[in-house]
C-alpha cells in the first residue's frame, strides 16, 4: 500500500515534468469535440441532440491516445524490473499506474468538459449528469486501457494493435454513460444508467489491475 | 487430459482420427445442403430467404462456441501450462473469426430483403460484431511478439479477458437497443419451428461443429509442425 | 552459509536453448564471475537467478537468514533505470524511499558520494553520461540494501576511477556478510571470486561440470 502511494507519486512527478505528454490528450479532446460541429453542421438540435456521445467518443480516444506508453517507458529503461525485484507485486504496479493516469488526463477531462459541452449546445439540464457520467466512466476507461496496454507491453506496432484490443471493451461504459446523459436531456431518471456504470468501476476496480499484472508477468517470463 | 497433452500423442492420435473426421463433415455437409436448400419447404413469411438461415444460425453459434473453447484452452495453458492448448487457442481463432464473419454476412444478406437494408444495428449483430473485433484483436496481439511463445501467452491473458466481458457487452448492447427502439422487427427465431426446419437446422449445426473439429485438428498440427521445422533449423544453426 | 543456490538450470530464450545444466553456489562474502562469449546467456543467468526469468529446466533456491534484515536482491543490468526528467538525487531518494521511507533523502545523498557524483545531485537523469548514469546505477544498490547483488556488466562506460570504487564497494558488501554474481568481460578485482565459465554449458557441447 505504501509502495502504491510511493509509486503514483513518482508517476505525477514524471508526468508533471514532462508537461506537454500531460497536456497532450486534454488538447486532443478539445480538439476532436471542435471538429465535429464541422463535420456535422452547425445547427443547435442536431448538435444537441448528439453531444452526449461526441463528448464521450471524445473521452475515450483521448483515454486511448494517452494509454500506448502506460508501461512501456518503465519497461524499456529497465524500472519494471527494479520495482519486481524490490517486491512491488505487478498488481500494484499496474493499480498505481492507472491511478496516475486517471489523475492526469480523466481529472482534467471532467473540469473541461462542461466547457465544450456548452460549445455543442448539451441540453441544459444534463450537465451533472454528464460530468457524473466522466467521473464514474473515466476511471474504467484508464482500468480497461491499463489491461491493453500491459498487453502490448514489447508488441510491435503498439498503437493501432491497443485501438483494436480496447475499443470493444470500451462499448459497455460508452453505453451505459450516454444513456444517461441523453435520459437527463428528456427529463428522465439516470439513474438505472449511472448505477451500471458504476457497478462496472466497482467491477473493474478490483479486477483490472489483477488482468494488468498477469500480462505484465507474462512479458517478465 | 495431460494424457492428450502430449504433442507426439497428439501427432498420432489426429492423424488417425483426421480421415474420419474430415468424411464425416463430408457427408453431413452435403445432406444438410440438400436438405437445407432443395428439400425443406420455403418459410410461409420470409419465402426462400429463410435458407439462410440454415448457414447463418450454425455459424452464430459456432462463433460463440470456438470462442468458448478458446478460454478452456487459454485457462489451461495459463495454470497448467499445457504446451497444446497455446497452440490450439492460436490455431483456432482464425477459424473462430471466419465462422463469425460468416455469421455477420449471412445476417446482412438476410436482412436487406426482410428489413430492406443490409445492416441493422440489431442487439445480436451488434454483439456478434464485437465479437468479431476480439477475434481479430486475439489475431493481431499473437502475431505481433518476436517470441511466439510470449504472444501465445499474452494472447491467453486476453481471451479471458474477452470472456469477462462478453456477457457484460452483451447486456449492454441489448439495454442500449432497447433503449434506442431499433426499426427491426422481424426475429430470426419464432417461438415455434417446424420440424421440417429443424432437421436440417440441427444436421447443419452438427457439419458445421464437425468442420470446425477438422479445421482445429489440421491447423494445430501445422503449429506443431511449424514449430518443429523452427527447433530443427535452431539446432542446425548451433551446428549440432 | 550458503545463500543462494541453482541446480542444473537450463535456460530458453525466445524458443532457443541459450545453455543447460548450469550449477552453482554462492555463499556470503562470496562472490562468482560469470564469463562467456556474447550470446552465451551471461545476462540470462543473472535474471534467471534474480527470479526475472523461469528456467526451463532445473531450480533457483535462496536461503532465507533471519538475522538479515535486507532484501533479497540487488541487480544492475544493462537497463540504467534512471528516469530522464528527475535529478540523480531524486532518481536514488525514489529507490530509497520505496525500500525504507526513513532517512530516504541522507542515504541518496551517501549513495551519490560513495560513487562520486554528489556534483551531479541535482541534474535531471537526462543530461547525465552513460558512465554517470552507471554510477547512478549501482548506487541504487546502496540505497536499498540487499543480500545478493547481481551485476551485469556493472563496469561498463566505467573509467578506471569507477571500476576502483565498485571494487571497493563489492568488498565492503561481501564483508557484511553479502554475496556477488558478476557477468563481466572486464577484468574485476574481487576477492575470493569463484570462475562460472557458459562456454562450457553450451548446448550440443559435452557438458564439464558446473
Amino acid at each position: 500500500m505504501r509502495a502504491l502511494w510511493h509509486l503514483i507519486r513518482r508517476d505525477l512527478t514524471l508526468v508533471l515534468r514532462s508537461g506537454t505528454d500531460a497536456g497532450a490528450a486534454l488538447a486532443f479532446f478539445v480538439v476532436t469535440v471542435t471538429l465535429f460541429p464541422f463535420g456535422i453542421g452547425p445547427e443547435p438540435e442536431i448538435l444537441g441532440r448528439v453531444a452526449a456521445g461526441l463528448i464521450w467518443v471524445s473521452a475515450l480516444l483521448a483515454t486511448l491516445l494517452s494509454m500506448e506508453r502506460l508501461f512501456q517507458a518503465d519497461y524499456e529503461d529497465g524500472t519494471l524490473d527494479q520495482l519486481l525485484l524490490a517486491g512491488v507485486s505487478a498488481e500494484a504496479i499496474a493499480m498505481a499506474k492507472i491511478a496516475a493516469h486517471w489523475l492526469v488526463t480523466g481529472l482534467p477531462l471532467l473540469i473541461v468538459a462542461p466547457v465544450m459541452a456548452a460549445l455543442i449546445q448539451l441540453p441544459a439540464g444534463a450537465y451533472g449528469v454528464m460530468i457524473a457520467s466522466l467521473a464514474l466512466g473515466t476511471p474504467v476507461l484508464s482500468l480497461i486501457g491499463g489491461i491493453g496496454a500491459a498487453l502490448i507491453l514489447g508488441a510491435r506496432r503498439g498503437g493501432a494493435l491497443l485501438a483494436l484490443l480496447v475499443l470493444p471493451l470500451f462499448v459497455p461504459p460508452l453505453i451505459f454513460a450516454v444513456g444517461a446523459i441523453d435520459a437527463a436531456a428528456l427529463g428522465l431518471s439516470p439513474r438505472p444508467n449511472l448505477l451500471f456504470l458504476a457497478g462496472l468501476l466497482a467491477a473493474a476496480l478490483p479486477l483490472a489491475p489483477v488482468a494488468a499484472a498477469a500480462a505484465i508477468r507474462q512479458v517478465l517470463d | 487430459m495431460h494424457r492428450f497433452a502430449n504433442p507426439a500423442r497428439f501427432m498420432r492420435l489426429s492423424a488417425r482420427l483426421l480421415p474420419w473426421l474430415a468424411g464425416a463433415t463430408a457427408l453431413l455437409l452435403a445432406v444438410g445442403l440438400y436438405l437445407a436448400l432443395i428439400a425443406s419447404p420455403p418459410d410461409y413469411q420470409q419465402g426462400q430467404a429463410v435458407r439462410i438461415m440454415y448457414v447463418h444460425v450454425p455459424s452464430a453459434w459456432l462463433s460463440m462456441a470456438v470462442y468458448g473453447a478458446m478460454a478452456l484452452a487459454s485457462i489451461a495453458y495459463l495454470v497448467w501450462k499445457h504446451p497444446l492448448a497455446g497452440l490450439f487457442t492460436k490455431a483456432v481463432a482464425p477459424v473462430g473469426a471466419g465462422f463469425t464473419a460468416l455469421c455477420l454476412v449471412t445476417g446482412s444478406l438476410w436482412g436487406e430483403p426482410m428489413w430492406g437494408t443490409w445492416w441493422v444495428w440489431d442487439a445480436r449483430l451488434t454483439s456478434v460484431l464485437i465479437l468479431f473485433f476480439l477475434y481479430l484483436g486475439y489475431i493481431a496481439l499473437v502475431g505481433a511478439f518476436d517470441d511466439a511463445e510470449r504472444g501465445l501467452r499474452v494472447g491467453a491473458v486476453l481471451v479471458l479477458v474477452g470472456t469477462v466481458n462478453l456477457p457484460i457487452i452483451k447486456f449492454s448492447v441489448d439495454w442500449w437497443n432497447t433503449l434506442h427502439q431499433p426499426a427491426s422487427v422481424g426475429r430470426l427465431d419464432g417461438p415455434t419451428m417446424d420440424t421440417a426446419m429443424l432437421i436440417p437446422l440441427l444436421v447443419m449445426a452438427l457439419a458445421f461443429t464437425l468442420l470446425f473439429a477438422v479445421l482445429a485438428l489440421v491447423r494445430t498440427r501445422a503449429e506443431l509442425t511449424w514449430r518443429k521445422v523452427e527447433v530443427l533449423r535452431l539446432f542446425q544453426a548451433a551446428g549440432e | 552459509m550458503t545463500i543462494l543456490s541453482a541446480e542444473k538450470i537450463a535456460c530458453q530464450r525466445a524458443g532457443r536453448l541459450v545453455f543447460r545444466d548450469v550449477s552453482l553456489r554462492l555463499d556470503a562474502g562470496g562472490a562468482i564471475v560469470v564469463v562467456g562469449r556474447n550470446g552465451a546467456g551471461k545476462s540470462s543467468l543473472l535474471r534467471l537467478l534474480a527470479g526475472l526469468l523461469k528456467p526451463l529446466m532445473g531450480s533457483v533456491r535462496t536461503e532465507p537468514s533471519p538475522d538479515d534484515q535486507r532484501r533479497m536482491f540487488g541487480y544492475v543490468g544493462h537497463h540504467d533505470a534512471v528516469k530522464p526528467t528527475l535529478t540523480a538525487l531524486e532518481n536514488l531518494v525514489f529507490w530509497a524511499g520505496l525500500a525504507d521511507r526513513r532517512e530516504a533523502r541522507a542515504r541518496a545523498e551517501l549513495a551519490l558520494e560513495a560513487f562520486d557524483i554528489s556534483q551531479l545531485a541535482d541534474l535531471p537523469g537526462r543530461i547525465l553520461s552513460a558512465g554517470q548514469k552507471r554510477r547512478l546505477s549501482l548506487g541504487r544498490l546502496l540505497v536499498a540494501p540487499a543480500r545478493i547483488w547481481l551485476l551485469d556488466e556493472p563496469s561498463v562506460a566505467l573509467d578506471r576511477e569507477g571500476v576502483r570504487r565498485l571494487e571497493g564497494e563489492i568488498g565492503r558488501h561481501q564483508a557484511s556478510g553479502g554475496g556477488v554474481v558478476v557477468a563481466t568481460h572486464q577484468d574485476l578485482t574481487i576477492a575470493g571470486a569463484e570462475t562460472l565459465d557458459l562456454e562450457a554449458h553450451r548446448p550440443g557441447q559435452r557438458t564439464a561440470g558446473g
